[in-house]
C-alpha cells in the first residue's frame, strides 16, 4: 500500500517522464561508456593510420570520412597530447582565446574531444559556451506549422513570429504534398513581420533540395548525420552523399546545417554499446568534415533518450559546447519536448539560454502545441510569456522581444491578406472571407474550422506541375500592392548572389546586414567583453507588455473613484461604549478605491459597518493621514473609540482588530492576505470586532492562504499602492468621514 | 564580398522590383556565380575552416550543373543506389564538366562504397 505522500508525489507530471538505468550496451548512457575507444592518433605519411581505437583496415564509413576529411593534422600531435583537464581549463579561462580553444580541437579525434569536455562541470558549460560560440549575437528560431497545412494561418503565425523576433522559420507538412505551399506561404509571413528572416521547410533530404533551387525556402537543416555506420544507412545517406548534398545547397547559394543529436544512435538500436557523447562526437567531426557550416544538436529529436539517462541534460549541453570548438554555428537544441515537467524543461535549456548560442532553440514552437508538426516543442507559444520573462529576469538576451499587440494583429491580418491575394494571382487557390477571420484571430487551427485541407495540397500539385519559383511569388505580392514584402523577398533571393550568408553563424539583421562568425565574431574575453545588448535592445527585453508602473496603477484606481467617502470633520474621541472606530488609511477615497481582491473599498467598509451593527455596535469610520503603518493606524482608531476596539483598514485591503492597551504590532487579528478577503471576510472582521467590544468571543477565521504565489501575483501592485498610500501622508490631525449608501 | 555579379552576368546591385514585374528577371540573375563561391573559400579558409572552403570550392564546380543533374548525383551516392560502373560514369562527367573536386569525392566514395558493401549489385 502506498502511502499518501508518494501517491501525491506519483502524480506530478515528472513522473509520467522516463528515466533509463544505465545500459552501456544499448547505449543508454551520457558519457564514457566502457566501450567508448581511447583517444588515439597515428598519421603516416600525411594519412591517418590509425583513429580512436581502430586501425584504417577496421574504419567504418564515418571514421574513413572524418579521418580523411575532417581533422587539422598539422595541429593533432601538439592537440592529442595535451592532458583532458588542461584542455577543459582553457575552455573558461578567459585569457584563453576562442580562437586557441578551436585551433586546438581541430586536432582531436572524436573520442579525444569527448574525454576532455566530459571533464567539464555545469557551471564551465556555461562559460565556455559564452566564450566560445561564435556569433557574437544570439538568436533565436521558430517552429511555424499547423495540423491543416492552412495557408492563411502559417502566413499569420509567421508574421507573429518574425515580430516576436525569431530570425529563423522551420516549417514542415503533415501532408508531404503539402510543402511547396507551406514555403510559400511562411515566406510570405515572414517577410510581412520582418525583412530578413530566414525560412526552411523541412522534408526529405531531396524535396528540400528541390525547392531551395526553386527558390522557396532561403536555409535548410533536415540533413541529418549518425554516429554509426548501420544507422547512417538506415537514414539512407553515407557521408560522402552529404557531403555531396551540402555542396549542392551552396552550389546555389542556399544556407544549410546539418542535425544530429545525442541518444539517436540508442533509439535506433545500434549504438554499438557506445555513449551518446562519443558517438555524438563523431557527428560533430563528421559535420566539419564535410564542409557544413553549422550544426543543429543537443538531443533533438532523441532529446527525450539523452535526457532518460544521468547527466543527459549536461551532455546535450556538452554537445552544443562541441560544435562549436569545432568552428561550427551551433543551433542549440531545445527542439523537441524532452519532459512532461515544466520544472525539467526550464533546467535543461536554462544554461544554454543564458549564456547565449547562435541559435539558443532549434526550434521554439512559436505556434501552441498540438500545431506544431514535429511534435511539441521544449517551448512553445505557451510558453512565450514565460520566455520574455526569463529574458528580463537575467537581462539576457535569448533572441525575442515584445512587440505591440496591435502591431501583431495588423501584421497577422496583412499576411492573411497577402497570402490570398497571391494565391489567387497565381491561380493556386481561392479562400473565403470566413477562413480569412478565422486565420486573423486564431490562436491555434482549432480555431479555423473553415480551413480545407484540400486546398494546399491543390495548391502544391499546381506550384510543382508550373513551376513556380519564388520570383514568381514576389511578383504576384508585387502587383496584389504589397511593395515592401515583395522587396523584402527579393532581398533574400538577391542575398544568394553574394554569398555572405553561407558563412558560419550567419543570419540577417533587420536592415538585412550579415552577421555571421565573419561579421560579428564573438569575442568574449572575461567579464565586460563580448556581446552585450544594445540600450535599444535592452529595452525590447525589459519592456515586457505586463510591466505596470505607479502610474499605470493609479489610474487603474481612479477607474473605481466614487464620492460615497466625505468629510465631516475633525474626529473626536468617544464616550459610547459602543464605538467602534474603523480606522482607515491616507489615500482611502482619495486615490485608492479598490482592494487587492477587487472589492470596492466602500463595499469593504459597508460589510464592516454591517457587522458592527449586528453585534449591537456603532462603526465610526476616521481617516488616519499621519503613518500609513496598519498597526499604527488600528492602535489610534482603538484609542479614539469609545469601547477600545478599533479596526485598521489599508486600502488596498489589509485589516486588523486592535485594542487601545496593546503596542501597535499586538494586534488581536489580522486579516494579511488581502487579495483572498471578499464581502464575508470583512463582515466577520466586523462582527468580530463587535465582539471583542462586547467583551463576546469571536470567531475565529481561518487563515485564508492557497497554493497561488499571491505575492508574485500582488507585490508589485503593493509597491505601487503603498507609495500612493504616502504621497498622502501629510501629518494632519484625523477626519472623520461619512459613508454615503450606494 | 566585392563581387556581386551573379551567375547570368547581372549585377546584384541593379536587381529592381520593376525587372520582377516586368518579368524581366530570372533565377539566373540571383542564382551565386562560381568565382563567388571561390572568393568565399578564400575568406572561410582564411577564417581557418579548410572544410567549408573546399565544400565552397566544390560548390563553385556545381554551379555549372543542371538543377536535375545534381539532385540525380545526391540520389546516386545514397547508399545501395549505384553500381561502382555507375560511380565511374558519374565521376567521368564530372571530370568532362570540369568539377574535379567533385570527381574525387564520388570517385572516394566508390572506393570506400565497394570495401563497406554500400555499391547496388545488379
Amino acid at each position: 500500500m502506498t502511502i499518501g505522500r508518494y501517491r501525491f508525489m506519483n502524480e506530478q507530471p515528472v513522473n509520467l517522464d522516463g528515466f533509463a538505468a544505465v545500459n552501456p550496451d544499448l547505449g543508454l548512457i551520457a558519457f564514457n561508456s566502457p566501450n567508448d575507444p581511447a583517444p588515439g592518433l597515428d598519421i603516416d605519411d600525411g594519412r591517418v593510420v590509425f583513429m580512436d581505437g581502430k586501425h584504417q583496415a577496421q574504419f567504418d564509413i564515418v571514421d574513413e570520412f572524418i579521418a580523411r576529411h575532417g581533422l587539422d593534422l598539422t595541429v593533432a600531435d601538439e592537440a592529442m597530447a595535451i592532458d583532458d583537464a588542461t584542455y577543459a581549463h582553457m575552455l573558461i579561462d578567459p585569457g584563453v582565446s576562442r580562437a586557441e580553444c578551436v585551433r586546438l580541437a581541430g586536432g582531436m579525434t572524436p573520442a579525444k574531444l569527448a574525454k576532455a569536455l566530459s571533464v567539464l562541470r555545469p557551471a564551465e558549460l556555461v562559460m565556455a559556451v559564452t566564450k566560445c560560440r561564435a556569433r557574437k549575437t544570439p538568436s533565436n528560431q521558430a517552429h511555424v506549422t499547423n495540423r491543416s497545412d492552412d495557408p492563411l494561418l502559417l502566413a499569420a503565425d509567421a508574421a507573429l513570429a518574425a515580430a516576436f523576433g525569431f530570425r529563423e522559420i522551420e516549417t514542415t507538412v503533415p501532408v508531404l504534398g503539402d510543402a511547396p505551399s507551406n514555403a510559400i506561404a511562411v515566406s510570405i509571413g515572414a517577410a510581412v513581420g520582418s525583412p530578413g528572416v530566414l525560412v526552411q521547410c523541412s522534408v526529405e533530404e531531396a524535396m528540400e533540395l528541390e525547392m531551395g533551387m526553386r527558390g522557396l525556402v532561403s536555409y535548410a537543416e533536415t540533413v541529418s548525420l549518425y554516429g554509426t555506420e548501420q544507422i547512417f544507412i538506415d537514414g539512407d545517406d553515407t557521408p560522402w552523399s552529404k557531403a555531396f548534398l551540402t555542396s549542392g545547397y551552396a552550389s546555389r547559394g542556399i544556407k544549410m546545417r546539418v542535425t544530429s543529436g545525442g541518444g539517436a544512435e540508442a533509439l535506433m538500436g545500434a549504438a554499438e554499446g557506445c555513449s551518446m557523447f562519443y558517438l555524438e562526437a563523431r557527428c560533430v567531426a563528421l559535420a566539419r568534415a564535410i564542409g557544413s557550416q553549422g550544426v543543429q544538436n543537443g538531443g533533438i529529436d532523441s532529446a527525450s533518450v539523452a535526457g532518460s539517462v544521468p547527466g543527459g541534460a549536461k551532455a546535450m549541453m556538452a554537445e552544443n559546447l562541441m560544435v562549436m570548438l569545432r568552428a561550427l554555428e551551433s543551433c542549440t537544441g531545445n527542439d523537441a519536448l524532452m519532459s512532461e515537467s515544466d520544472v525539467r524543461r526550464t533546467s535543461r535549456t536554462h544554461p544554454i539560454f543564458i549564456a547565449g548560442t547562435d541559435f539558443i532553440c532549434s526550434g521554439f514552437g512559436s505556434i501552441q502545441r498540438y500545431d506544431n508538426m514535429f511534435g511539441p516543442s521544449q517551448w512553445n507559444a505557451e510558453d512565450l510569456d514565460d520566455y520574455l520573462a526569463m529574458q528580463r529576469d537575467w537581462g539576457v538576451d535569448g533572441g525575442l522581444r515584445t512587440p505591440d499587440e496591435h502591431e501583431v494583429a495588423r501584421l497577422r491580418e496583412r499576411a492573411a491578406h497577402a497570402v490570398r491575394d497571391v494565391y489567387a494571382i497565381l491561380g493556386l487557390a481561392d479562400f473565403t472571407d470566413q477562413w480569412l477571420a478565422q486565420a486573423i484571430d486564431a490562436a491555434g487551427s482549432k480555431d479555423v474550422p473553415d480551413a480545407d485541407l484540400m486546398t494546399p495540397l491543390t495548391a502544391s500539385r499546381l506550384i510543382r506541375d508550373t513551376k513556380v519559383t519564388m520570383l514568381d511569388v514576389i511578383a504576384a505580392l508585387d502587383e496584389a500592392g504589397y511593395d515592401i514584402e515583395a522587396q523584402r523577398m527579393l532581398d533574400m533571393l538577391i542575398a544568394r548572389v553574394s554569398g555572405d550568408y553561407l558563412q558560419t553563424s550567419a543570419i540577417f539583421d533587420e536592415s538585412m546586414h550579415v552577421l555571421s562568425a565573419i561579421t560579428d565574431p564573438n569575442d568574449y574575453a572575461g567579464p565586460g567583453t563580448g556581446y552585450s545588448p544594445s540600450l535599444q535592445r535592452q529595452v525590447q527585453i525589459d519592456a515586457i507588455r505586463q510591466q505596470q508602473s505607479v502610474l499605470d496603477i493609479s489610474a487603474r484606481q481612479l477607474q473605481h473613484a466614487n464620492s460615497r467617502l466625505s468629510v465631516i470633520g475633525p474626529a473626536q474621541r468617544s464616550d459610547d461604549p459602543r464605538d467602534v472606530v474603523i480606522g482607515v488609511s491616507p489615500a482611502t477615497g482619495q486615490a485608492i478605491w479598490q482592494t487587492l481582491c477587487g472589492l470596492g473599498v466602500d463595499q469593504g467598509l459597508d460589510e464592516l459597518l454591517a457587522g458592527l451593527e449586528e453585534e449591537g455596535c456603532v462603526g465610526r469610520i476616521v481617516r488616519f493621514t499621519d503613518t500609513i503603518d496598519l498597526g499604527l493606524i488600528g492602535l489610534q482608531a482603538a484609542r479614539m473609540s469609545g469601547s477600545g476596539i478599533g479596526i485598521g483598514l489599508q486600502a488596498k485591503g489589509t485589516a486588523l482588530i486592535h485594542r487601545r492597551d496593546l503596542s501597535p504590532l499586538a494586534n488581536l487579528e489580522l486579516y494579511s492576505v488581502a487579495p483572498s478577503l471578499d464581502r464575508a471576510a470583512y463582515r466577520q472582521l466586523g462582527l468580530n470586532a463587535g465582539r471583542h467590544a462586547k467583551g463576546a468571543t469571536p470567531q475565529p477565521q481561518r487563515n485564508p492562504y492557497s497554493d497561488e504565489a499571491i505575492e508574485a501575483r500582488y507585490h508589485t501592485k503593493v509597491v505601487a499602492l503603498v507609495a500612493i498610500e504616502r504621497q498622502f501622508v501629510d501629518g494632519s490631525s484625523p477626519q472623520q468621514l461619512e459613508l454615503d449608501q450606494p | 564580398m566585392s563581387r556581386r555579379n551573379a551567375w547570368s552576368g547581372m549585377n546584384a546591385a541593379d536587381i529592381t522590383i520593376d525587372q520582377v514585374r516586368a518579368g524581366a528577371l530570372q533565377l539566373d540573375d540571383v542564382r551565386i556565380h562560381p568565382d563567388t563561391l571561390i572568393a568565399q573559400a578564400d575568406v572561410a579558409a582564411e577564417y581557418g575552416n579548410q572544410q567549408l572552403a573546399e565544400n565552397f570550392l566544390r560548390a563553385a564546380e556545381l554551379t555549372a550543373l543542371p538543377d536535375e543533374q545534381v539532385m540525380a548525383i545526391y540520389e546516386a551516392l545514397r547508399p545501395h543506389r549505384s553500381t561502382a560502373q555507375e560511380l565511374a560514369t558519374i565521376v567521368n562527367a564530372l571530370k568532362a564538366a570540369g568539377a574535379q573536386r567533385n570527381a574525387a569525392l564520388v570517385a572516394e566514395a566508390a572506393q570506400i562504397y565497394a570495401q563497406r558493401g554500400l555499391l547496388r549489385q545488379d
